[in-house]
């Protein structure tokens, strides 16, 4: 599905990292490990097409992502840092805006405010509700979207346990589905039944400090 | 389209969430026009010749200050770079809202400019004229700032820089706005520079959404 080829990505002139290649299939799941700073965001923004690499190439179904342009934007969903919702608007509001600006149904969207632990909260302005009730604002759209490839950045920031393993469990059925996932993330997903291939970036000890 | 209906749906429900931040550059507006009759001087020949100047100062006050919050909090809030990844031609989505922009910052210093017909002592044919002029003459004030708050969105004191950057630009619609009063206060007719004005106008409709797309990408990126 997504096939990325030699691919450099600087910041203020510096090489974040260089020559970074792998290819993602449907229902495979790709995890970006590396220390803060070493541009796992930028390469999932990268992916996302919303910076361009100075060098390299990202294709999706063998086209590049530019040209793919619509395409490519209907098949994407991605989730930065920043949740991508209105602080001024309620929960609900702001989901039947981004599934309209999809073109998604927002048949259930009650029912899936409730999954992630919203229920109640439904008519509040996102504002006023915590870091972790905004990011389960974000992370409802999960729930509601056609798009087969998700990258998702540090998506279990400020979540409980619970609500990682319904993520856990919803990642599961996504690449059942025949989907795929890019996330960056510290932890240790705890998918047990997938294939998890682990990108690391920079010269990131996975175990205890780096020498 | 449907898209671009919704964007422009929740722009007008952002605004009226945060109403009293829009009340601002409106009070600001009727402000510096009240000023300016009360340290002038009560002389109605004088107050009537500098009614335009004073109107189009006050707007363009307001226009810029109202700029501000046109990209800035959807930029913090991640909500900009949501709407880059929609699937549709982006010019459109981002025309939705900076129609949203003209409703909610713009149509309202229209509709208070025959304040200043009582306020000036101007005769109602001028203050028609001069509500034209704002009719036509603010959307493209707002559509250029638009290409200028995207451009220095990520910037630190944009804010500072946009004003130099933007206030050259507003000149020609000042001065044809100034010739269209000019013309009405002598009982001459004011299509002319009107038509000007609207014909800028339409041009800034069709150009400002593809310039203000090229310009938030490069700030994103």
């Amino acid at each position: 599905m997504l096939d990325v080829e030699g691919l450099q990505c600087e910041r203020d002139g510096r090489v974040l990292f260089a020559d970074l290649g792998f290819s993602l299939t449907a229902g495979a799941i790709l995890q970006i490990e590396g220390a803060n700073g070493t541009g796992k965001s930028t390469l999932l923004r990268a992916l996302a097409g919303l910076l361009n690499p100075t060098a390299g190439t990202i294709r999706w179904q063998g086209q590049a992502i530019a040209e793919a342009g619509v395409d490519y934007r209907r098949a994407l969903l991605y989730l930065g840092h920043k949740p991508g919702v209105k602080g001024e608007l309620s929960p609900s509001a702001n989901l039947r805006h981004l599934l309209a600006l999809h073109g998604d149904t927002t048949d259930g969207l009650d029912e899936v405010l409730a999954g992630v632990g919203l229920a109640g909260l439904e008519q509040q302005p996102v504002a006023r509700l915590s870091a972790g009730q905004q990011r389960r604002v974000a992370l409802a759209r999960l729930w509601l979207n056609r798009a087969s490839l998700w990258l998702l950045d540090e998506p279990f920031t400020a979540l409980d346990k619970r609500a990682v393993a319904g993520l856990t469990r919803r990642f599961e059925q996504h690449l059942g589905d025949g989907g795929a996932i890019v996330v960056a993330s510290h932890q240790d997903l705890p998918l047990t039944s997938m294939p998890l291939t682990t990108l690391l970036l920079g010269d990131y000890a996975p175990t205890g400090m780096a020498a | 389209m449907s898209a671009m209906v919704s964007v422009l749906q929740r722009e007008l429900q952002v605004a009226w969430r945060r109403r009293s931040d829009l009340l601002q550059p409106l009070l600001l507006f009727v402000l510096v026009l009240m000023l300016f009759p009360l340290t002038l001087g009560p002389e109605p020949q004088q107050l009537a010749r500098l009614a335009p100047a004073a109107v189009w100062i006050a707007a363009l006050l307001a226009v810029v200050l109202g700029l501000e919050r046109l990209f800035r909090d959807d930029f913090h809030e991640g909500v900009l770079e949501q709407l880059l990844l929609a699937p549709h031609p982006l010019p459109l989505l981002v025309l939705g809202k900076l129609l949203g922009h003209l409703l909610v910052c713009g149509l309202p210093l229209v509709v208070l400019t025959p304040l200043s017909g009582v306020l000036f002592a101007v005769t109602p044919a001028v203050v028609e004229t001069l509500t034209l002029t704002l009719l036509f003459g603010l959307p493209t004030l707002m559509l250029v700032g638009a290409i200028g708050v995207a451009l220095t969105l990520t910037m630190a004191r944009g804010s500072l820089l946009l004003s130099l950057l933007v206030v050259p630009l507003y000149i020609p619609v000042l001065i044809f706005a100034a010739a269209a009063v000019d013309a009405a206060s002598m009982g001459a007719s004011a299509a002319g520079p009107l038509a000007l004005l609207a014909a800028a106008a339409v041009a800034a409709l069709t150009l400002a959404p593809l310039a203000t797309t090229a310009a938030l990408k490069l700030s994103l990126a």
